[in-house]
């Protein structure tokens, strides 16, 4: 069952006088439960890709169906519900927000989703002991290292529990060992069930997916099957 | 935005607020400064008008007061020495006054003098006032003990009179007043009753309660039928202008008048005017309407009101301005925290929502700290400074209101500003 499913799909940036296609003519299927990866030099459309995925911006041309739903014609309002309620972000530099501590962070997607403080902390409380960090609870981002850091930018991504879950190179601040624990988690949420889109440059990440796309200047230039 | 996050954005405008203490309490200051001195200067100069209105009501506002002035070609007259210059208003004025004008309550001759009374070897300067029993009609005063003056002490002329507070307290020390004689002039008069004093403090209400003294307060009055002092005291006065010496006669100093309603004071006023014109070739008379007064004073107020208005207005502009500049200085040094929040599902109408609740926050604050020192200026004018100041409830309510007003104002830009970054842009912006 497709949860992702993009026809023909076109991105293109006006800068001044210049017109820059970043996606051209994309098609691409992602069932539900899968765990891509994609890769590419940097330019070749992994970023847009990445942001038109989570419904931060909208093709130019052609269609984005995310869990049903058309993505390519909707207003701004819609679209961020949508956002924080299908999708889930996972950062490179973890994006927590400075003023807050673990547990406020964590509640700030289901905040915007409008749900009750009481709910919300309780859900933040155990998604904080899914990722193992229930002792921190009322630390502030900068007390914590940024593996521990990375661990809360993931609860706060399932906060929701959105259909997928999106990261921007999630391991590329991080230290071989914290990026490993990292990795551990995105591979027991894959277990569970959830679908997965990283982005990354490193192999062996892209080793531990099922199907790797290559990207090109904008086009998907291979996909790797690494199911055995 | 449903209404139960309301609690937390406030929570969270507060947090991020206090991340920036300094910063918060800085630009606060120019709410503080506006607001305070808005709260200070409206209760000084409320203060000011009371006081104004107060000596002005004081006087009756349904009260037309005529008094004796002496007209200023007599004195350059005066120069052929033992003359007798007559002028001023007289007993048939008072009598022309109470027969020809309808709608008149009362007419009361006020005759006053300098004097001096004593009792057994106490003395004390008094102002004395013969007058008719109608007098309590058209002064502040109230008779306290015994009774006030008569028809019948006015008909017999007899030397009864009533003496205010001060002089009983001043003349009689522990004694008791009532039914003793006093000396006035070489005559006795008994105390028939005793009178609160002319002047009263009605600034109790004001902040702190100011109690200072007016030169009319400092000396006793003591109330005399008129006939009797038409008889006992001589009408003449010995003056001395330039070296020579002349003397004047003035019968009334004073004829005060009490219309029915205040819609005729006016009508009464001029059709007075023109008896007196009529009974007096020269101007020797000058006509008071204290209502006329107190609409001036009303209508100064309202200068006064305008003026401070521009004043403060302008203060929380540039407070508004500095508000203004500083959160979007914040919004740019967030830019990032928007992105993330955008990513997270924020509306571009949640992300408004919260940095105008931050702004707004902040000049509530600032507000209620203007308010705060704002009171407490008046009340330290009107503890070392000896000047009645009130602060009304409408000025702080006023305050506070343009505060917010302000906050909304001037964090409404900033905070579409924010909203409306693009969220790629912002999540890259370092």
């Amino acid at each position: 069952m497709p949860i992702i499913s993009i026809k023909n799909m076109t991105k293109t940036f006006q800068i001044g006088d210049v017109r820059l296609d970043a996606l051209k003519n994309l098609d691409l299927t992602i069932n539900k439960g899968e765990y891509i990866t994609i890769m590419g030099p940097s330019g070749s459309g992994k970023s847009t890709m990445l942001n038109l995925l989570g419904c931060l911006d909208t093709p130019t041309k052609g269609q984005y169906f995310l869990d049903g739903q058309d993505i390519a014609t909707l207003e701004d309002d819609l679209l961020s519900k949508i956002r924080g309620k299908k999708t889930g972000f996972i950062f490179q530099s973890y994006n927590l927000i400075a003023q807050l501590n673990i547990i406020e962070n964590i509640e700030v997607p289901m905040y915007y989703q409008g749900m009750s403080e009481t709910l919300s902390k309780e859900r933040a409380e155990e998604l904080a002991e899914i990722v193992g960090l229930s002792d921190r609870l009322k630390h502030k981002p900068s007390e914590l290292s940024g593996g521990q850091q990375q661990r809360v930018a993931i609860a706060r991504a399932l906060a929701n529990d959105p259909v997928v879950l999106l990261a921007d190179e999630p391991t590329g601040n991080l230290d071989s060992k914290s990026g490993y624990e990292i990795l551990e988690i995105l591979n027991d949420l894959h277990e569970k069930g959830k679908t997965l889109i990283v982005i990354t440059h490193d192999d062996r990440i892209a080793k531990l997916s099922e199907r790797t796309i290559h990207l090109l200047d904008g086009r998907i230039d291979k996909e790797d099957n690494n199911k055995r | 935005m449903q209404w139960f996050g309301f609690k937390r954005t406030i929570k969270l405008g507060i947090k991020s607020l206090w991340m920036h203490r300094l910063r918060s309490i800085l630009t606060t200051l120019g709410i503080i400064f506006g607001v305070c001195s808005v709260i200070a200067m409206l209760a000084i100069g409320e203060g000011a008008s009371r006081q104004t209105q107060e000596a002005i009501a004081r006087l009756g506002s349904s009260n037309i007061i005529i008094e004796t002035v002496k007209p200023p070609q007599k004195q350059t007259d005066s120069g052929s020495g033992n003359t007798v210059i007559s002028y001023g208003l007289t007993y048939a004025d008072a009598e022309a006054i109470r027969n020809c004008i309808p709608n008149v309550e009362v007419a009361v001759p006020i005759r006053q003098l300098d004097q001096q009374a004593r009792y057994l070897n106490r003395k004390l300067p008094i102002k004395l006032i013969g007058t008719i029993p109608w007098y309590t009609e058209i002064s502040p005063i109230s008779v306290i003990r015994g009774r006030f003056l008569t028809s019948i002490d006015v008909e017999y002329r007899l030397n009864v009179c009533v003496i205010d507070e001060k002089t009983a307290r001043d003349l009689f020390l522990f004694d008791d007043p009532m039914g003793q004689d006093i000396k006035i002039y070489g005559s006795y008069y008994r105390v028939m009753g005793i009178s609160s004093s002319t002047i009263q403090n009605n600034h109790s209400n004001s902040f702190g309660g100011s109690n200072f003294e007016t030169s009319d307060q400092a000396i006793g009055y003591v109330y005399i039928p008129v006939s009797t002092a038409k008889i006992r005291f001589t009408e003449f006065k010995a003056s001395f202008d330039g070296g020579t010496s002349s003397r004047e006669r003035v019968e009334l100093q004073k004829i005060t008048i009490k219309v029915q309603s205040m819609e005729q004071i006016i009508p009464i006023r001029n059709v007075l005017q023109a008896l007196l014109e009529n009974r007096h070739k020269e101007k020797d008379y000058n006509i008071i309407v204290p209502l006329e007064l107190l609409k001036q004073a009303a209508q100064s107020k309202r200068i006064f009101n305008i003026v401070l208005g521009s004043i403060a207005a302008i203060s929380l502009l540039v407070g508004g301005i500095g508000i203004m500049n500083i959160m979007l200085a914040s919004v740019s040094e967030r830019t990032r925290e928007i992105g993330i929040r955008r990513a997270l599902g924020a509306k571009k109408k949640d992300i408004i929502f919260q940095f105008l609740t931050e702004t707004v926050l902040l000049t509530l604050i600032g507000g209620l700290v203007g308010i705060a020192v704002g009171a407490l200026i008046p009340f330290l004018v009107t503890r070392f400074g000896n000047m009645p100041t009130v602060i009304t409830t409408w000025s702080i309510l006023l305050s506070f209101g343009i505060s917010g007003a302000t906050g909304i104002t001037f964090g409404l830009y900033p905070a579409w500003r924010a909203a409306n970054m693009d969220p790629i842009e912002s999540l890259r912006h370092e």
